[in-house]
């Protein structure tokens, strides 16, 4: 079945908007049978325009996707905040009638699902009826119960009409700097419900005839801290949206309405086919089974949230089996995963799987026809209850990174194991990495008013190791594919915070024959601040990045603050400073010069909001790639480059990588190849000498279990991902030979567990439809 | 796009040219890389049975010469296991659930923290390459982490004949 305008079949009473006369409702319901019952995006086993004028399809298509692009990169200068200006944290993506995304811009693509969600979601709950959707209406929205990432991605959606007929949306979206949430900065972490998230905002109509309403504008800019940022990023997204309507009027007059009808929805199938074939293309069939894990160090006291039930330590799991079929169609199961939790790490099931496409672009699908094709054509079973894709409407997501980067980074590892296997080293990647650290906070700003913070610096992580090359330093990260740390001067200006350092983190990539790259870190003061807080965000007890096949996982987190400094008085007197980079943690230099200060130097990379004065210092520290390889295959020269370059702390170049560097009385390191080659000699008899075969180490690590002898984060995770995943626990017994009789309960564990009997889906409300993406 | 064996001997000694690196990730892929691939790794290895899938750098599934048998072995000639089994679980592990055996990986505060995550390094017995690291909480299985169809790639992907194997039906 091909696209039709369906106007001879339907009731004139009907008075749909669709073009043609449907209910978006009934468009919408008429794609999705055709698509199921055929396996083709509507029915369409025939791609009638690309194959009789695939001229014009091609034309059709690199006009809108260039008018797209070049949407974001003007609207994108109206912005103030740094976060969309300097980051790009921006997107515009288009619509067919149904909802479903043709052609999407650079930046935070992510949002090619989620705003699409927002569409749906107003389809199937009759906003074509009440509140109406007609020509230059505005929407917002940015609620993550319905596919949003989290609450500070703010979606601005506008219908495309032509010829008084509904033909299409355009969405944009920004990262916001601040939400209104419990705490400052547009992530943050001491809220444990939804209701501390900040502004919810539920596919609202927010402007009629190309203005906004006054009440939208009086109670939007007062819901948020940073209200002057929040106002031009919203005209920013307007305008993206705008130019992107103006440009499909002009292509449609140009080049009619059939053409472009047909092409919004063959756009779709064309998506989806070119998936299967590059799958076919790069990959070997078969099962691929990898795992991410990362920290929720709740129990700290720095870690101040309103909830009794919300203060324990917990690790977050997702085990997940990629399946790829002989026909080039494959299956993401994510069985086992943790439940949701008491934080704001939670996703829903459309972030989840829109974001893998963000990952899907930057190795098997690198095209600029990113739409929801590729969403059609893979199967994904995320089980109900777990964080990817809770059952209760009281769940926070204002950080959902923390988890998705983590687990998404496991699939990296999945995929790089076929394409080395057949051959195609170049996309081989270790994964990527745990994008933190986070810099927030708030309080009065160097101008006087109240302000948020959230610094982007993160954009640029180090990436994982190739198996051809390092990976990149300082460089990327996996949320956008152009992301950049920003220059100083222009955070300075954004932030009260003067910069005293920034470096290369040393030692931040994994170790491997090809190193992952490495993060950096920035030194901060705070500086003409009042009533200012700040608090961390990241991973710390857990690198949530392995390496991949001898690599080693990206270096872990940690925090570095000090207070009560007495800076003022040794700037003052010419004294030294800390300046530049806390280079080897183990062998801190720092310290001595502030010698009364109130120090805070541990693994505890979250926290909530803490009180900073004038003179006190911060550490962002940006953390690095995951490794490829055993280190003792790589070049001895390059780790003597790493060192020279401040990319490797000089032990490590012996006890890892087993090259005997010399200093020379410049300073710089030379290689001495000879002891090298002695050295690794001797690590590989040390390494046969020192490991055991591993079902003998299996039989000492089995007794452990039987004896549930593990920390209460450990048993905790497991006894919860058991409740939600029978086949997990079922593999997880077979595998270590366990007794009926050993049964492990969050119960057992005197740990609260709130959540995992009684919850609350939002479905559940009255007149509610949520619109189901994936198998449950 | 074809490229030369010289530059997928490049690829594969990471010393590939930049401009050749770009066309390669950029440009849709070499349907005979694998066949190239397979013929420079196998003049490399220090035995003569056939490669037929590599799964890391110095880590393959053979089939012997004389039974036709398929192993999972390591390049140092090895043999782990039958192919369709777990070469982790006949390989050595040591593992890393110290802070003094993480910081000779990391400097402190940059390691894991072993009552939440190990190391697990799996190595060969017989040569100590380490073939791959685990980074898990304690008390996880071992990871099967690839079950390759390999008649499927071979026949129906490839067009090549499945290589002969003793256990096939």
């Amino acid at each position: 079945m091909n696209i039709r305008v369906r106007d001879k079949d339907l009731d004139a009473s009907t008075g749909g908007i669709v073009r043609g006369g449907e209910t978006l409702k009934q468009h919408r319901d008429r794609i999705m049978d055709a698509t199921k019952q055929t396996g083709c995006y509507a029915g369409m086993e025939t791609m009638a325009l690309r194959d009789s004028q695939p001229i014009l399809y091609n034309k059709l298509f690199s006009r809108l996707r260039a008018g797209v692009v070049d949407a974001r990169e003007t609207a994108k200068k109206i912005a103030a905040s740094p976060i969309v200006e300097q980051e790009g944290e921006l997107c515009f993506t288009l619509y067919n009638a149904a909802g479903d995304s043709i052609l999407t811009s650079t930046g935070i693509i992510i949002h090619v699902g989620t705003m699409g969600a927002a569409i749906k979601y107003m389809i199937e709950n009759g906003w074509e009826h009440n509140p109406g959707v007609r020509d230059k209406d505005i929407f917002c929205n940015n609620d993550s119960l319905i596919g949003n990432v989290h609450p500070c991605d703010i979606h601005t959606i506008v219908p495309i009409f032509w010829e008084g007929e509904l033909i299409g949306w355009v969405g944009g979206v920004t990262h916001v700097i601040d939400t209104g949430a419990v705490g400052p900065g547009s992530m943050a972490t001491g809220q444990v419900q939804r209701f501390g998230d900040g502004y919810s905002i539920t596919c609202r109509k927010v402007g009629e005839n190309d203005t906004l309403f006054r009440d939208w504008l009086h109670e939007s800019q007062r819901m948020v801290r940073t209200t002057r940022y929040w106002m031009l990023d919203e005209r920013t997204r307007i305008a993206g949206c705008h130019m992107i309507r103006k440009l499909v009027e002009e292509v449609i007059s140009e080049e009619g309405i059939d053409a472009y009808w047909k092409f919004a929805y063959e756009a779709v199938e064309h998506g989806r086919l070119g998936l299967q074939n590059r799958i076919k293309a790069m990959t070997i069939p078969g099962k691929y089974r990898q795992v991410g894990f990362v920290d929720v160090p709740y129990a700290h006291p720095d870690v101040r949230v309103p909830s009794d039930f919300a203060k324990l330590d917990t690790i977050m799991h997702a085990p997940s089996e990629i399946t790829i079929r002989g026909d080039g169609t494959w299956r993401l199961d994510f069985e086992g995963s943790s439940r949701w939790g008491w934080h704001t790490y939670n996703a829903h099931q459309v972030s989840f799987t829109s974001g893998i496409w963000v990952m899907m672009t930057q190795t098997l699908i690198p095209s600029e026809m990113i739409n929801d094709g590729a969403a059609y054509g893979t199967e994904f079973r995320l089980p109900k209850g777990t964080w990817m894709n809770p059952d209760d409407r009281r769940v926070a997501f204002s950080y959902s990174w923390h988890f998705l980067v983590s687990a998404w980074t496991a699939l990296w590892r999945g995929l790089s194991r076929s394409y080395f296997g057949r051959g195609y080293l170049e996309e081989v990647n270790a994964g990527n990495a745990n994008t933190s650290n986070w810099l927030q906070g708030g309080g009065f700003n160097q101008y006087d008013e109240i302000h948020a913070v959230n610094s982007f610096e993160c954009a640029a992580n180090g990436t994982g190791a190739t198996a051809v090359q390092d990976g990149l330093s300082h460089a990327a990260a996996i949320w956008n594919p152009e992301g950049d740390m920003g220059d100083m001067e222009i955070w300075e200006l954004a932030e009260p915070l003067v910069y005293l350092g920034r470096q290369i983190k040393a030692s931040s990539g994994g170790a491997g024959k090809y190193r992952g790259g490495c993060g950096f870190e920035s030194l901060r003061l705070v500086w003409n601040a009042k009533d200012w807080t700040m608090f961390f965000m990241g991973n710390g007890h857990i690198s949530s990045d392995w390496g991949l096949m001898g690599g080693y996982p990206a270096a872990s987190g940690y925090r570095f603050a000090a207070h009560d400094t007495g800076l003022k008085e040794l700037i003052a007197s010419g004294k030294p400073i800390p300046l530049g980079g806390d280079t080897d943690p183990q062998n801190p230099v720092w310290d001595d010069l502030i010698k009364g200060a109130v120090i805070k130097r541990d693994k505890q990379a979250i926290t909530t909001e803490e009180m900073f004065a004038d003179y006190d210092l911060y550490l962002n520290y940006m953390r690095g790639g995951p490794g490829f390889g055993d280190p003792l295959d790589r070049v001895p020269q390059s780790v003597v480059d790493d060192l020279n370059g401040g990319y490797l702390i000089e032990r490590f170049a012996l006890s890892v990588y087993g090259v005997v560097a010399k200093k020379e009385a410049d300073g710089a390191y030379v290689l001495d190849a000879p002891a090298t080659e002695e050295r690794r000699v001797a690590i590989r008899k040390q390494r046969i000498a020192t490991s055991v075969p591993t079902r003998d180490w299996m039989r000492g690590e089995r007794e452990k279990i039987l004896a549930k002898d593990a920390g209460t984060q450990v048993r905790q995770m497991f006894a919860a991902s058991f409740k939600l995943g029978p086949r997990f626990e079922a593999d997880f017994r077979s595998f270590w030979d366990l007794p009926e009789s050993w049964i492990l309960t969050e119960e057992e564990i005197g740990v609260p567990h709130y959540g995992s009997r009684y919850s609350m889906d939002v479905s559940e409300l009255p007149d509610v439809k949520t619109v189901q993406f994936v198998e449950e | 796009m074809a490229y030369t064996r010289a530059k997928i001997a490049d690829l594969i000694d990471g010393t590939v040219d930049h401009d050749t690196l770009h066309q390669m990730l950029s440009t849709p892929k070499d349907p005979e890389r694998f066949a190239t691939y397979i013929e420079i790794l196998q003049e490399r290895v220090p035995w003569s049975d056939r490669i037929v899938l590599p799964l890391g750098p110095k880590l393959y599934i053979v089939q012997q010469k004389v039974s036709k048998k398929w192993t999972v072995r390591c390049q140092c000639g090895h043999d782990f296991c039958d192919w369709r089994d777990n070469w982790k679980l006949h390989a050595h592990i040591h593992v890393r659930d110290t802070a003094e055996e993480l910081e000779e990986l990391y400097p402190r505060l940059m390691a894991p923290t072993s009552s939440w995550q190990v190391l697990r390094e799996y190595y060969c017995a017989e040569c100590g390459t380490l073939h791959d690291v685990e980074a898990p909480t304690p008390w996880y299985p071992v990871i099967r982490d690839f079950e390759p169809d390999i008649d499927t790639f071979y026949k129906d992907w490839l067009g090549l004949p499945v290589p002969e194997r003793a256990d096939a039906a």
